[in-house]
């Protein structure tokens, strides 16, 4: 088609990428970002700005622009609305061409959303609120590598939440005193024990060491306790080679889970290493170290359930969402929102919980939400009430910091866990009555008993920084 | 409280092994939920030296779409009744996960 042809120079963006009337296909990808443009720029420009630069565009235009055909390959902002409460800032809706994107790649997909464009001069601040995945990108993506009906049946668990604990101190034991921590989980009632997320090989504890130990912890707990246990053995690396090689590693001694800090190691690592877990039959815990630093200000970075769906397509059995109620950062609503982006099949838009788009999961397995950080017994029932059976409830400090040790600590919270879930079932409100099913649960454990009466003054109650619009 | 040693580990049966044994209304309120969760109910029995297969005996076939709490409990105790050193454990097929909505072992935990 010879109709348009070349004239050097700046032009308006809105002239090309506001295309208000435009009516998105179901294989667009779409998204919304929070802009806040500089003084004097219009919206629609400044939208479209954002549209052009995460696509298609630069700030010029150039004679090849007239070899392709721009107006198959452009993103496009077609809708603008108001952040509630908010004069400077708007909501701009961009959808992007399906073929902007290579197959299977969340890597490619956040190298245009969120690349050069958060830097761009038009714009003061800029975050990705959501992203709406076509279902034709999710089916070319991996996912989860087992998923949570996999997961249940491989450990023969059913009817309740997870529960796990991070052995603690963080940093500095030996590989045995490490394996001693984990053993006196397991034996006591935990399903799983977790490395930190910044073990990984040093001095005091090389990582073959660690594994060794801990995987007999692990076997010996099985074996004595007829119920299947594991340990998250954090097999995050400086390259991608040693990654595999402690994989390989953890695998020949029969460990059923392994773990990765998916943030800082990168999405191609973690795709690649979820890949290799599909194949081996592992489950694969995702820790989000540095998270925070994109997600926390409410108005520059990327929102955590945009992190959510691209760990869910990249591969992750488990990953850490947050508690609600213990020491780290997350809204009620906003958490309801992500969690059910982990595990549901078809999300729809709703935006009392942030969620801008319906996200259409397909097939893909779902994956388990983790809470973990700061929470004890006394939490229990309402991380039951809110996180239901399909998640695992981790409790550190609250499980090696019961004065009897950790096989009572760990005792502690699966009778608290199990009167919980049974209380629930019986149609008890677990947030109204949690005090009384917890102290009847008491009456036949010594080890809940003391758990109760140690944390019972502390209560974490800072504002939330970063709410919901609305 | 002085200081307890956490004794010897037991074998568990999983999901409710940490509560004392079921009773009689305590066992009728979880199959109430089970059913009024539209999960089939099922019962599954084993020797206890043989807890750790994955593939238990099944006593006849899940009782598809039964909305009797009675009923089931009934074939909970004949089951018992005819494999009585056997462990005997209610199962709740959930045909939307593909999964059990629950599983817990009713007679032999202990």
């Amino acid at each position: 088609m010879s109709n348009k042809t070349y004239q050097a120079g700046v032009k308006d963006y809105a002239a090309t990428y506001w295309t208000p009337d435009y009516e998105p296909l179901d294989t667009d990808l779409l998204a919304v970002f929070k802009v806040v443009a500089q003084e004097g720029v219009p919206r629609e420009e400044a939208a479209a700005a954002v549209a052009a630069e995460s696509s298609t565009g630069t700030w010029t235009t150039v004679w090849t622009d007239l070899l392709t055909d721009l107006d198959y390959y452009k993103g496009r902002c077609y809708r603008i609305e108001n952040v509630p409460g908010d004069d400077t800032a708007f909501f701009a809706f961009i959808a992007y061409p399906i073929d902007l994107f290579e197959e299977g790649s969340v890597v490619n997909v956040l190298t245009s959303l969120v690349g050069n464009v958060f830097g761009f001069k038009a714009i003061r601040s800029l975050r990705l609120e959501d992203i709406r995945f076509p279902l034709a990108f999710v089916k070319t993506c991996g996912g989860p590598p087992q998923g949570i009906q996999v997961e249940r049946d491989r450990l023969n668990k059913y009817g309740r939440p997870l529960l796990g604990c991070t052995i603690k101190p963080k940093l500095g034991l030996s590989a045995k005193n490490y394996g001693r921590a984990v053993y006196e989980c397991l034996r006591g009632g935990l399903d799983f024990t977790k490395d930190d997320e910044n073990i990984n090989s040093q001095p005091f504890m090389r990582w073959n060491h660690r594994f060794e130990f801990v995987m007999e912890a692990v076997h010996k707990a099985t074996e004595e306790t007829g119920e299947i246990k594991g340990h998250y053995l954090n097999v995050t690396a400086s390259t991608p080679e040693e990654m595999y090689k402690r994989a390989e590693f953890a695998k020949s001694l029969g460990a059923p889970i392994i773990m990765h800090d998916f943030f800082t190691a990168g999405f191609t690592a973690n795709t690649g290493l979820a890949n290799w877990c599909r194949e081996n039959g592992m489950l694969l815990h995702i820790h989000r170290a540095m998270h925070a630093v994109v997600d926390r200000n409410p108005m520059h970075g990327i929102h955590f359930r945009v992190l959510t769906k691209c760990l869910r397509l990249s591969g992750g059995d488990h990953f850490h969402s947050g508690t609600v109620v213990g020491k780290l950062e997350g809204d009620r609503q906003a958490t309801l929102g992500w969690i059910d982006l982990m595990r549901e099949s078809f999300v729809p838009e709703n935006r009392k919980r942030g969620i801008f788009f319906d996200q259409d999961w397909g097939s893909m397995p779902g994956t388990m939400p983790v809470a973990s950080g700061g929470i004890h017994v006394w939490h229990m029932p309402a991380l039951v009430a809110i996180f239901g059976d399909d998640s695992c409830l981790q409790f550190g400090g609250g499980t090696l910091g019961h004065p009897w040790g950790n096989a009572a600590g760990a005792h502690a919270n699966r009778v608290a866990l199990e009167a919980c879930v049974e209380a629930r079932n019986q149609g008890r409100d677990l947030e109204r009555e949690g005090r009384e099913i917890l102290t009847e649960a008491a009456r036949h454990s010594p080890e809940l008993a003391i758990a109760l009466d140690t944390w019972k003054e502390i209560k974490f109650e800072f504002d939330t920084v970063d709410k919901l619009d609305a | 409280m002085t200081m307890e040693a956490y004794g010897p580990t037991r074998t568990r049966v999983e999901t409710f092994s940490y509560l004392p044994p079921m009773t009689p209304d305590r066992l009728r309120a979880q199959i109430t939920y089970a059913i009024q969760q539209g999960w089939n109910p099922a019962v599954e029995h084993t020797e206890p030296e043989k807890a750790g297969s994955n593939f238990w005996y099944l006593w006849k076939l899940p009782l598809f779409g039964e909305k009797s709490v009675d009923r089931v409990l009934s074939e909970l105790e004949a089951c018992h009744r005819a494999n009585p050193g056997h462990l005997v454990r209610l199962i709740a097929y959930d045909n939307f996960t593909q999964s059990q909505g629950t599983a817990f072992v009713v007679y032999g935990a202990r």
